[in-house]
């Protein structure tokens, strides 16, 4: 209740937030409305949150659910000197370059063409987000198909065009690109989308501008859109990161539902890994090491994003703030 | 302002406190208990109008075989509710969460046997002993001693489920492509080229030398089906006489890593993985040409191949290596489902010889009670899918010879890591000492 005493600071209102008790019912209510967020926030994220990391301190079976002892950091030892962990590590990186990599640098160009006036434009939107509205597991099961070493079309095309097949399952390189495939081809629209919206916030005179001065499409993409675009682009890639760092669905599926991401653990991510420890190994103390361990390393991926998208920034502040001064003009900022 | 605020918040905060009752609601009820096993209440359990709650796993098939009807007209007061969990491993955890909630159980609890021995060990004061029940003397007597004895511990005491089918197994296969390759094909002369897994393999590679077989068809479907058989031909499969995991000294593993490792090396195997899409294709594409075959199989086999290929499949009347069991369950009654006494007089009405033999000819399940295996009914069985073959006895032959090792907690994992280690070595060509490193590997991160 202390908290409700506050004077509010978040409430932004202008003019003077001094005194006046009469607002204070007023306030109390808020908190009352966001109340239920707070309280379902509590159940379903911060306790299961603390409870999975007392769980990681103990040798927890659901089997044996009552009898878990204490051992300490055990399972993180158990964990990071285990070779099934470094190897789902080292595949969620890479399955998370080759997947988000490509998939941004499509989208930016797939919206960049969207943000001209085409014909069918709105036929092109709706298209780039159907994937996205395909559910995962459909998705999953028919790319599955596609790229069956014996009987997919991805395969037969190959050989048709007199090219070796290729062991799109049992490989690590080609499985890892099979994978990757579905995630590139249900996100890839998405986030298209969110760049267009994020494009067609940039002033059109910026670009009319440009074009006075001469500038090909092309510089107009590097010197106006980018710029513009910058913080679409972090969010994206922020996004995309912690979805890359979580990948579980299409892996799980791949394989027909095991979680070991094939016969040879050749596209086992930590999701899937947590997974089997958890529910088909029954090692919940070990499963809960291996989510704290995610939740770190999240949690460090994208604070380097942050990290190096602000260094950039004040570069970039700094650059314009020395251009400015010595053409003697006061900067005008866009953002 | 200040009234309809005040008025709103009210809702609100009893909104929320709605919530939060129903949540603790949720968790804390169906607790109450008529625990009372009283014989007087009459052959149903109880006299009272009941509903019982039955979990199974995928299709139990007792709905399917009318038995829930035929039981409304044995106790018109008694309603039974399926609770059905598709895969049994999701099953599973949902059975455990419960046991170590302790809430949420229904009355009967389906027991698979690749968690019976985790039931048995860890949670059999949690479950009904039948050993204790009024008629524990004649629900004893009606099953395969072994099949009593896999769902107790170890002094006997304590047995926390009542049998349900068992899967004696034989081998399956097309006599269509056997016949093709210009080959053996009926199951007497088979049953007698087949009696080691030694012979079985050689068997195997003059199929392969044949020229006149389709294109890109091979004998057996997967290292895995051979594994997974000759594993339970040893005294010890996985574990020792303890239930303690023990894969490195178990000659069963030793044995049937042998022969599928071999299988695989010669290339008499299609590898591919079992219960995968594209094993499920196989049956009718003709990518095999036999497979390890519990009763249950047939099913399987016939829902896959479709009826197109009725006829082109057959039974030979044999193991190599000798007779053995895969799957099968128990019905258990938990300490705290609701109506204790009407669960078990259902479990018991379910397992009675009148009942298994409706579920081996509605649903080609293979009774446990082994008075129904003697049945004619079972016994004269055959089969019009499978060339007319006797069904009834040949599995009935298998089932009174079964050989069955010591189970554990753990088998189905490591079952899986040593399978999943065979596909490497027919697909990838892993050396088979390799392979089996890797795969006690994978068992160390199950058993810790």
């Amino acid at each position: 209740m202390t908290a409700v005493q506050q004077p509010a600071v978040a409430v932004s209102r202008p003019g003077p937030v001094s005194g006046s008790r009469s607002r204070l019912p007023g306030r109390r209510i808020a908190y009352a409305y966001i109340l239920p967020f707070f309280l379902v926030f509590a159940a379903f994220s911060i306790y299961p949150w603390l409870a999975t990391a007392w769980e990681s301190l103990h040798d927890t079976r659901l089997s044996t659910y009552d009898q878990s002892n204490w051992i300490g950091l055990e399972n993180y030892r158990n964990l990071l000197t285990n070779h099934f962990f470094w190897n789902a590590f080292r595949n969620t990186i890479t399955i998370g370059i080759i997947s988000t990599v490509p998939q941004l640098c499509m989208a930016l160009g797939i919206a960049h063409l969207l943000n001209y006036r085409l014909r069918g434009r709105t036929f092109f939107r709706v298209a780039l987000l159907m994937p996205y509205a395909t559910s995962l597991a459909a998705a999953t099961v028919i790319f599955a198909e596609l790229f069956d070493p014996k009987l997919g079309l991805v395969n037969w095309s190959l050989h048709t065009l007199h090219v070796p097949a290729v062991d799109w399952q049992g490989s690590t390189w080609p499985s890892q690109i099979a994978v990757s495939t579905v995630v590139t081809w249900r996100w890839t629209g998405y986030n298209a989308l969110i760049y267009l919206a994020g494009m067609q916030a940039i002033s059109g005179d910026l670009y009319e501008a440009a074009a006075m001065d001469g500038a090909s499409r092309w510089s107009q993409f590097r010197h106006v859109t980018l710029p513009g675009l910058r913080p679409t682009i972090l969010f994206t890639i922020v996004v995309s990161t912690i979805g890359a760092a979580q990948l579980f669905g299409e892996p799980l599926l791949y394989h027909n539902g095991l979680p070991d991401g094939g016969t040879q653990n050749q596209y086992q991510t930590l999701g899937l890994l947590m997974y089997q420890q958890g529910w088909t190994n029954d090692r919940l103390g070990l499963a809960s090491a291996t989510a704290w361990t995610m939740f770190l390393i999240i949690v460090l991926a994208v604070g380097v994003n942050l990290l190096l998208a602000r260094r950039r920034e004040l570069r970039d502040h700094g650059r314009r703030r020395h251009a400015s001064t010595v053409a003697g003009v006061p900067e005008v900022t866009t953002r | 302002m200040s009234r309809s605020s005040k008025r709103r918040r009210g809702a609100t905060l009893l909104a929320v406190a709605a919530l939060g009752a129903s949540v603790l609601a949720g968790c804390g009820s169906s607790s109450s208990s008529d625990a009372s096993t009283g014989a007087d209440a009459g052959p149903c359990g109880t006299t009272d109008d009941t509903t019982l709650t039955v979990g199974l796993f995928g299709t139990f098939g007792f709905k399917e075989a009318g038995l829930w009807d035929a039981y409304k007209k044995v106790c018109p007061n008694i309603t039974i509710k399926e609770d059905v969990v598709e895969q049994s491993a999701d099953y599973w955890t949902r059975l455990k969460t419960r046991l170590a909630s302790g809430s949420g159980l229904d009355d009967v609890q389906a027991i698979e046997i690749g968690f019976v021995a985790d039931v048995v060990q860890n949670h059999a004061d949690q479950f009904v002993n039948w050993n204790t029940v009024p008629n524990a003397a004649a629900d004893k007597a009606e099953f395969y001693p072994w099949k009593w004895q896999l769902a107790s511990t170890p002094d006997g005491k304590t047995t926390v489920g009542l049998g349900t089918d068992i899967g004696p197994e034989a081998i399956c296969y097309r006599s269509d492509l056997l016949k093709q390759a210009g080959l053996p094909s009926d199951p007497k002369t088979l049953a007698q080229k087949w009696s080691t897994w030694d012979d079985f393999l050689a068997f195997g590679k003059q199929y392969e030398a044949s020229s006149t077989k389709p294109s890109g068809s091979h004998f057996v479907d997967s290292a895995a089906s051979i594994f997974s058989t000759a594993v339970y031909q040893g005294d010890e499969a996985y574990d020792n006489a303890e239930g303690q995991p023990d894969v490195e000294n178990s000659d069963g593993v030793k044995n049937a890593w042998s022969f599928a490792s071999q299988a695989a090396q010669d290339g008499i195997t299609a590898g591919l993985q079992q219960f995968t899409p594209a094993w499920n294709k196989a049956f009718s594409s003709g990518a095999f040409a036999a497979l390890a075959c519990p009763t249950w199989m047939m099913g399987y086999i016939q829902g896959q191949a479709g009826d197109a290929y009725a006829g082109k499949w057959d039974i030979a009347p044999v193991l190599p290596g000798g007779a053995t069991n895969w799957g099968g369950s128990w019905l258990g009654v938990p300490d705290k489902a609701a109506h204790k006494a009407a669960a078990v007089a259902l479990v018991e009405w379910l397992s009675a010889k009148d009942q298994q033999v409706t579920m081996w000819k509605d649903g080609g399940h293979f009774p446990s009670n082994s008075d129904a295996a003697a049945e004619p009914a079972v016994a004269n069985a055959t089969s019009d899918y499978f060339s007319k073959a006797p069904v009834g006895q040949i599995f009935g032959d298998i089932a009174s010879q079964m050989k069955i090792p010591p189970i554990g907690l753990y088998d189905t994992q490591i079952q899986q890591a040593l399978t999943t280690q065979l596909t490497n070595v027919e697909t990838k060509g892993t050396s088979p000492d390799d392979a089996f490193n890797a795969a006690l590997d994978a068992i160390k991160q199950v058993t810790g």
